[in-house]
């Protein structure tokens, strides 16, 4: 265990940052321009792992257990919300065919 | 914390009634679980407020005033609810345990003193509700609106968790007295904690639905059914709201210089879409929808200028709005019932038809407008008063401009009611059940206390 800690630790923290950032940039413009839904939550996942990671990071740097323990909820319940997630895409496919975001236009935008 | 395990144990103990069959037990037993949930948090008024449970909750006025306006709130819409349910799907259980859980999530919000349960509130809150905004499975409406919430829903939540990421990456802890602790501490705040709050109000903007992060809620709260759109709009709302204030009153005021000018914009912002896009709308149920994209805007107001009444002004203002709120929703089931459309001209002439439902009705929207001897009044007085303190005179004034663009979409239903024609073939009155008789008049009653009397309520915080 102190063995990954001091791994960790041997890359600046700067660099979980700036690498953190741009995985949960990636992750925003997925969200903003793809039009398939099952990639647009692929995307969220993204945007929820580099918050995992980044936790991670932090947690080893200041030898602080807390954000480790804040990644398992965060873990637990991302996995509860895609469950939920995808059953709601299964019901709209059912009766729509489709998942595409653009389908989707009965309401006003 | 008794009343949020109760409330959780109540919402399984409801599943099972559903699976035994013992439909006409579901809705006392809820209320029971209500009433001694209430209870709980009345009894813990007294007692000193320490944050338990390793600081994760903490069960001060701010929380149990707040807690016991969502649980009566909620109360309402389940009596509302007794035949609406029956109507859309054999398995009526599911949806109380949902409401429940929903309950429990916005009680979690508003008792939190760790990020940790912040995050987790808000998704046992807002994970029911994708289910209960979807629940009509075969309309197409309801599944947009589902889908959407979802999208958006997830989307915002990631936003707050980088930015609680960030916020703790620069001061070690997710204890909101740590964070003021560091936040008071430290001679110069990390840029990482500055990104932090940025990425914090994005997500909690997203969440109450306050421009330029609003544009999911009309089509929301269009699509999902009627009940759930008026449990969205108020007990969700409410409870977002006041993590919104708990964590700006404990963290952050000494920071106030660099969010309040992005917190008055958002505000100025917010104020302007809901109001002037309310203005063009034909359907009642989008109108509601953008009004609480307004009132949304009049909440900020007690952060904007947070002080120590912020917590006061905002109960009277949420209690205000959200028995409006529920009052008008409620008309909505009943006229749509009977027009089967949820447009402006399907109120015309229903004071004729129906005199009780009309005045019930009107009196919700001049509380809404902000008519005086309404609790709408008392609570935009305290809002605007709020902002008066902080000497934000520029705010006043707009604020005042919306006010009356409010004055004549909310106007719009009442004259239709008293003051057009009803269509030749809708000549008897509505068949009214007692439950919407009981509920619209409690509801009704309280706005005029709470117009005539704010001090019911103003004397708890």
């Amino acid at each position: 265990m102190e063995d990954i800690v001091t791994q960790i630790q041997g890359i600046p923290l700067d660099h979980y940052i700036i690498f953190c950032s741009i995985i949960f940039a990636i992750g925003v413009t997925g969200v903003l321009i793809r039009r398939n839904v099952i990639i647009i939550m692929m995307s969220i996942e993204l945007m929820l792992n580099s918050v995992n990671l980044l936790l991670a990071a932090f947690s080893a740097f200041r030898g602080d257990a807390s954000g480790q323990v804040f990644v398992f909820f965060v873990m637990a319940l991302a996995a509860a919300e895609v469950a939920v997630g995808l059953a709601i895409i299964i019901m709209v496919y059912r009766n729509n065919k489709s998942v595409d975001v653009e389908s989707l236009s009965k309401l006003r935008w | 914390m008794g009343a949020i395990i109760t409330l959780s144990i109540l919402g399984i103990i409801l599943l099972y009634f559903g699976l035994y069959n013992a439909k006409k037990a579901l809705l006392p037993t809820a209320l029971i679980g209500l009433l001694v949930a209430i209870g709980f948090y009345v009894s813990q008024w007294n007692t000193v407020p320490d944050p338990i449970f390793n600081g994760m909750v903490v069960f001060d006025h701010l929380a149990i005033s707040f807690s016991i306006l969502c649980i009566v709130i909620t109360g309402l819409i389940l009596l509302l609810s007794k035949e609406y349910f029956r109507t859309m799907s054999e398995h009526i259980a599911e949806y109380y345990t949902l409401i429940l859980f929903s309950l429990v999530g916005a009680l979690l919000v508003n008792c939190y003193h760790n990020f940790a349960m912040l995050f987790i509130g808000i998704e046992i809150m807002s994970v029911a509700l994708y289910i209960l905004v979807g629940i009509r499975k075969n309309d197409l409406a309801s599944n947009e609106a589902s889908m959407k919430y979802f999208l958006m829903g997830a989307f915002s939540t990631g936003f707050l968790l980088f930015g609680i990421t960030l916020m703790y990456g620069a001061s070690g802890t997710f204890d909101l007295v740590g964070l003021r602790n560091y936040v008071n501490g430290v001679s110069a705040v990390s840029p990482l904690f500055y990104g932090g709050i940025l990425l914090m109000l994005c997500g909690l903007c997203f969440k109450i639905g306050a421009a330029p992060f609003h544009f999911w809620t009309p089509d929301v709260y269009d699509g999902a059914p009627i009940l759930i759109t008026s449990f969205m709009s108020t007990v969700v709302k409410i409870a977002c709201f006041v993590g919104f204030l708990r964590l700006f009153s404990t963290v952050l005021v000494p920071l106030d210089g660099f969010w309040t000018p992005v917190l008055l914009t958002i505000v100025v912002i917010t104020l302007f879409t809901g109001n002037i896009t309310a203005l063009m709308q034909s359907s009642f149920k989008r109108m509601m929808a953008y009004s609480s994209i307004s009132h949304a805007g009049y909440m900020l107001f007690a952060i904007v200028a947070v002080s120590v009444s912020s917590g006061s002004s905002m109960l009277v203002y949420a209690s205000a709005y959200s028995l409006a709120s529920v009052i008008a929703f409620g008309a909505l089931i009943l006229v749509k019932r009977r027009t089967g459309s949820d447009n402006f001209e399907s109120f015309n002439g229903l004071a004729k038809r129906d005199p009780w439902l009309a005045l019930v009705l009107s009196i919700a929207m001049f509380s809404l407008a902000g008519i005086p001897l309404t609790a709408g009044f008392m609570g935009k007085f305290m809002m605007f008063n709020q902002a008066m303190g902080a000497f934000n005179v520029t705010l006043l004034v707009l604020a005042a401009i919306n006010a009356a663009i409010g004055v004549y979409y909310y106007l719009h239903v009442v004259v239709n009611m008293y003051f057009k024609a009803p269509a030749a073939q809708e000549e008897k009155g509505l068949e009214i059940s007692a439950n919407y008789k009981v509920v619209l008049t409690i509801a009704a009653l309280l706005t005029i206390v709470l117009g005539v009397y704010p001090d019911v309520i103003l004397s708890f915080l």
